[in-house]
């Protein structure tokens, strides 16, 4: 039942993935994107991890995707242009891609007896551990990150900003 | 049945790999902005499958100020892509190549 859980939101991430590389157009792309996020929240729940799938949700999902699906539509993003960039990307890139993915599957697929094994439920991290943590041990960088938001607000307004 | 953490790092390894890919093809600046958040996400899964082998805490701690500091940056970042469509009126990368106009 987990691993058919796995597989069935494992290949909806996949194949959404692979669907933004070929979709053209932004929009179709950034919709893909809302799939895999959306599906990779189911599987940090298959993890334990409640709060950050919520906020995977919430804060992907919701806030980051629409940002991004409401600039495509103000700047009229239409179907890609077919530039042919650089050549090296083709050439060197897709291959050196594969060659990492095969890479990283053989490495952690020949740990694997070193690695333990999921189940639901084993391990549940509660919104009260991670606050814990997080407003006792770690006060001073959550306070910093606040600044980082604030600055990052008014970059943002001040980038976006028409000129006289 | 149990899932072996091998398999998470396994999906995160494709979903990054796919991401790179996504970043050297694509040549809108938004689509390419959106594989640099795909390999986000990948790392997080990352974090979080190690987390949970470790009963480590830390692990999603980091995830978390990740999704901070990607939301901070796809603000900072939009804002960016809509000030070079002002001045050039172009989303190609190939066109965005001069530093001054």
């Amino acid at each position: 039942m987990y691993l058919l859980l796995f597989f069935i939101f494992g290949g909806i991430c996949v194949a959404g993935a692979l669907n933004l590389v070929r979709q053209s157009h932004p929009i179709n792309s950034a919709l893909s994107l809302i799939v895999v996020m959306s599906s990779l929240a189911v599987l940090y729940l298959l993890l334990g991890a409640e709060f950050l799938a919520a906020a995977q949700v919430i804060v992907y999902s919701g806030a980051i995707m629409v940002l991004f699906t409401f600039v495509i539509m103000l700047l009229n993003a239409g179907q890609e242009e077919r530039t042919h960039g650089s050549r090296a990307a083709y050439f060197a890139g897709i291959p050196g891609v594969a060659v990492l993915v095969c890479l990283l599957s053989f490495v952690f697929l020949s740990q694997k007896s070193h690695l333990s094994s999921a189940r639901i439920g084993d391990y549940l991290v509660t919104v009260s551990d991670l606050s814990e943590v997080l407003f006792r041990d770690l006060l001073l960088p959550f306070e910093v990150t606040s600044v980082l938001i604030l600055v990052a607000i008014l970059g943002a307004v001040a980038l976006a900003r028409r000129e006289n | 049945m149990a899932v072996p953490i091998a398999y998470y790092l396994v999906l995160s390894a494709i979903l990054f790999s796919i991401g790179v890919a996504a970043f050297l093809i694509k040549r809108n600046i938004i689509t390419v902005f959106m594989s640099i958040e795909l390999m986000l996400n990948a790392v997080n899964l990352t974090f979080v499958a190690f987390a949970h082998q470790w009963h480590q805490l830390s692990g999603q701690i980091f995830v978390f100020f990740v999704m901070v500091v990607a939301a901070a940056e796809a603000a900072v970042g939009l804002a960016i892509i809509i000030a070079v469509f002002r001045t050039r009126n172009t989303l190609n990368v190939d066109s965005v190549d001069l530093m001054k106009l």
